[in-house]
């Protein structure tokens, strides 16, 4: 049974037929006059594909918008690395898909554990992503003829993804970058690069500003908006190895949180199941191979656990294609944590391959015989190159060896249909909110979300929020909200230089990964999650008496920067086996193994956990406060997802 | 197991842009060839920070070589020896046990120091805000099959639009000359019908900034070529002069 939750969260979902509530929204929403918009100053965090696009979008209505990012441009969010493709319900190919079909994919593919209207909107709007970046000079994949090509990806049996190479998430940021440059440009936006967000700052019940700190100066600086949009991606590198960049952190949210954001669902976290394999203690990353390889790439392990052939030498009857076999309706494109899970049941069996054993084969020998090499070099020729560059192996003449990583967080801050948070006036965008991919996220639906968030739901809701706050316009940075957060900020920062311990933020970041990974990973029980609870409180004490970081505040520091978020990500880690802990049920990529089936499927509990679970918090000492938004399903009728 | 390695890192300090730097060696010995140059130098930070000194400063972000972020001469060549590779991606099998690298941040007036191998690339966002784009708002745009675009030119404009922005071609430039970079947004967007419309404009406006920020002009070294991550061809800057013949005489 589910722990009673201390209040019912309200979506604010429009009333009426699923299919028209976004109309129905957008008919009667408040608007802001173009005149009153000058007047508007909004305060956008982040630049990937949901930061990037809202900002430009905001601007090109006429806001007055600031807009921050980590790292020294705009223009290297972490979205520049997402590289099979984007989905749209275009139906282009002819190929059965509708709006309905991507929305009842990605609600399923999310295990039932995402909101409806949503997910649905999320649907509606993708045909005008497409529109909008082409027009952008985004260079998709065309067919002879001048038309876009699409490709299929997992947990779809139509082929609704489009694509520019294996570098789909580069150019549609550098679309949406482009964009925002034009908006600089006209002086609409005020670019800050080289910043990171160390507070929120709240005046009587509204966001109102942000504290941040110069990355080259370490001058913290107030800066006062109407707004606030998070758009910072997720916390995937609490893990310390994943796939995210060295800078994707949770410290702006986690500081949302911790002025009263309501924080979703943290313990959804999604293990990609085709990742270059970890090589060694040194390793900074986990490097990704695109799903779209399992178009044409067959998965499989040898039969025996004592086979040590080289691939090329064991026989088609001693191999394993344990997808192909389990789930033959859609093989080797099942969704990413059903695969993640497969690979991992194979390697604990002890089927794994590679030095290490924990790895599986990913085999393009099928699709050279069939297509020949040009044409399999034409669809992934770069992410080959990148297999070969990284393993020093030729993915053309000896199967890749893969094996799952961290890749996406489904979990983030709490937000309503309008992308508010609880908090008013602090909207959460892209990866950073929770709402539109359940327990688990499809391929190509991250590029999907962050811009149909940025370019299509923020200008609507936005408005709505304006036009009914009356905010205070007296308020200065002056007042004493700002004054008391930049003072925090301050001290946290002085702490931190100050302890001069005896380890490394990394030697903490790596024990922490390493926690998740073993207890809040791909499987997880009660016994481990209790202790990694226990263990990761441990850590955090420790860490603020040991920890050892070198140089100065007023420069460029990187060890002081990673010292602060591993901090939070150490917190961020006890609420995600918490959450693990209480949501009793698998779904999508939280696979508990109390609760499968008799094949070890993930086994749903709708009765006790057709829920999201937003977590409050309560002070750094006190347990936090549960609230729970009920996931009611008008429409479509939750089954138990099968892919056999 | 891999074997060990040892390497004999000559790495620029320099602790602000106007603090005087200088080169200064260190060894780290357990190197193996699945790791990354970066990696080796996380390696060297986490053994300074041990020995309380202070790490060094260099940029970098995603590690698989798209964000850009990255970027170093190692032994005098921006990313290092292996072509078509950023030096998150530069493995250590390029090198060999007993190596000495000269590590130096990309030099050019352009990209003024910020700290040891940390550079101020701000410049090249200036030259997109100048006319990298195509002047869109959201929403209103046609479908996106109404404008067919030959597979040719698409395809053409991909190879372009892969630019990570990331120097190495200023950086390898005798002339410290953006133009590999500039002409290669350039060409992307003037190959697409989409982007046509403003190309005049557009090539007008670029060339101007880049000419304004500092760097160089091109004298066909095609140093940019042979260092370019992205191996984008120099062809881009024949277009760009083409693009800018026409726009200024035509």
């Amino acid at each position: 049974m589910a722990t009673p939750a201390q209040s019912t969260l309200h979506a604010k979902v429009p009333a009426g037929r699923l299919q028209d509530k976004w109309d129905a929204y957008r008919d009667t929403v408040g608007l802001v006059s173009p005149a009153n918009k000058r007047k508007h100053s909004i305060l956008v965090i982040g630049t990937g594909l949901a930061g990037g696009s809202a900002a430009a979008t905001l601007a090109g209505l006429g806001y007055q918008v600031t807009c921050f990012c980590i790292q020294d441009s705009a223009r290297r969010a972490h979205s520049i690395a997402a590289q099979g493709g984007i989905n749209a319900a275009k139906n282009y190919p002819n190929d059965g898909d509708t709006i309905w079909r991507l929305f009842y994919d990605t609600i399923k593919g999310g295990d039932y554990r995402s909101r409806e209207a949503n997910v649905y909107r999320l649907a509606q709007v993708s045909g005008n992503i497409i529109d909008q970046a082409v027009a952008q000079g985004v260079p998709f994949a065309r067919e002879y003829g001048g038309l876009l090509a699409n490709r299929s990806f997992g947990g779809a049996q139509v082929s609704r993804t489009f694509y520019a190479r294996g570098q789909t998430g580069q150019q549609l940021l550098l679309g949406a970058y482009q964009a925002l440059s034009h908006q600089i440009a006209t002086g609409n936006v005020s670019m800050l690069p080289r910043r990171e967000m160390l507070d929120l700052v709240v005046v009587n019940g509204h966001a109102r500003g942000v504290i941040t700190r110069n990355l080259v100066t370490g001058a913290l600086e107030r800066h006062l908006g109407d707004a606030v949009l998070l758009c910072t991606g997720g916390y995937g590198n609490a893990y310390y190895l994943s796939t995210n960049a060295q800078n994707s952190n949770v410290t702006a949210a986690w500081r949302c949180y911790k002025r009263g954001a309501y924080f979703a669902n943290p313990c959804f976290t999604q293990i990609h199941p085709t990742c270059i394999p970890v090589s060694g203690g040194y390793q900074s990353k986990l490097t990704l191979m695109s799903e779209s390889l399992r178009n044409d790439g067959r998965v499989w392990v040898p039969r025996d656990p004592e086979d040590r052939r080289a691939p090329a030498q064991i026989p088609e009857p001693d191999r394993d294609y344990y997808l192909e076999r389990r789930y033959p309706s859609f093989g080797n494109l099942v969704p990413r944590d059903v695969a993640s899970r497969a690979a991992k049941k194979e390697c604990d069996a002890g089927r794994g391959v590679g030095t290490t054993r924990l790895a599986v084969y990913l085999d393009f020998a099928d699709a050279v015989g069939r297509l020949g090499e040009q044409t399999v070099r034409e669809r992934y020729g770069n992410l080959f190159e990148m297999y070969q560059r990284i393993t020093g192996e030729n993915p053309y003449k000896e199967p890749m060896r893969i094996y799952p990583a961290v890749h996406y967080t489904m979990g983030g801050l709490w937000v309503d249909y309008e992308l508010q948070s609880s908090l008013r006036g602090l909207f959460v965008l892209g990866e950073a909110n929770f709402s539109d991919h359940g327990a688990n996220r499809l391929g190509a639906s991250a590029l999907m979300q962050g811009l149909a968030d940025g370019y299509f739901v923020i200008p609507y809701t936005l408005g709505a929020y304006l036009s009914g706050a009356r905010l205070d316009s007296s308020i200065t940075t002056d007042h004493d909200a700002f004054v008391s957060a930049e003072r925090e900020a301050r001290e946290r920062l002085h702490t931190l230089l100050s302890a001069q311990g005896d380890k490394t933020v990394t030697q903490y970041h790596r024990e922490l990964g390493q926690l998740l990974w073993n207890h809040v990973g791909m499987s997880r029980n009660r016994e481990g999650l209790e202790a990694a609870a226990a263990q990761i409180r441990a850590l955090r004490q420790e860490f603020w008496e040991r920890v050892r970081v070198p140089g100065d505040n007023d420069t460029y520091n990187k060890n002081l920067e990673f010292a602060g978020r591993v901090a939070d990500f150490m917190e961020l880690g006890e609420l995600m086996a918490r959450d693990a802990l209480e949501r009793e049920e698998s779904c999508g990529g939280h696979f508990r193994e109390e609760h499968q089936t008799a094949e070890g499927e993930a086994l749903r509990n709708d009765q006790d956990y057709a829920h999201v679970t937003a977590w409050q918090y309560a002070g750094s000492e006190t347990a936090p406060v549960q609230h729970q938004e009920p996931l009611v399903f008008e429409t479509v009728q939750p089954t138990s997802r099968s892919y056999k | 197991m891999a074997e060990q390695m040892t390497i004999h890192l000559r790495i620029w300090r320099q602790a602000g842009p106007d603090a005087p730097g200088r080169l200064v060696d260190y060894t780290v010995a357990g190197a193996n060839e699945h790791m990354s140059f970066l990696e080796l130098l996380d390696v060297l930070n986490e053994q300074l920070v041990h020995r309380g000194e202070e790490p060094v400063a260099f940029d970098s972000d995603c590690r698989e070589g798209i964000c850009g972020s990255c970027g170093v001469l190692v032994g005098g060549i921006a990313h290092g020896p292996q072509r078509r590779t950023a030096v998150c991606q530069l493995h250590m099998r390029s090198f060999k046990d007993g190596d000495r690298i000269v590590v130096e941040p990309f030099r050019a007036r352009a990209f003024p120091l910020v700290k040891d191998l940390v550079v101020d690339r701000s410049a090249f966002d200036r030259i997109i805000s100048a006319g990298g784009f195509i002047s869109t708002t959201t929403g209103g745009a046609p479908d996106a099959n109404a404008l067919p675009v030959s597979k040719d030119a698409a395809d053409e404009a991909m190879d372009y639009a892969t630019c990570i922005g990331c120097g190495a071609c200023v950086a390898a430039c005798p002339n410290a000359s953006a133009s590999l970079f500039t002409a290669a947004k350039i060409s992307h967007l003037a190959l697409l019908p989409q982007g046509s419309v403003e190309a005049s404009r557009r090539v007008v406006a670029m060339v101007r900034q880049m000419s304004e920020e500092g760097f160089g002009d091109c004298s066909n070294h095609t140093e940019c070529e042979a260092v370019c991550p992205k191996g984008i061809s120099i062809a881009c800057i024949a277009r760009m002069r083409r693009e800018y013949v026409k726009a200024v005489l035509c």
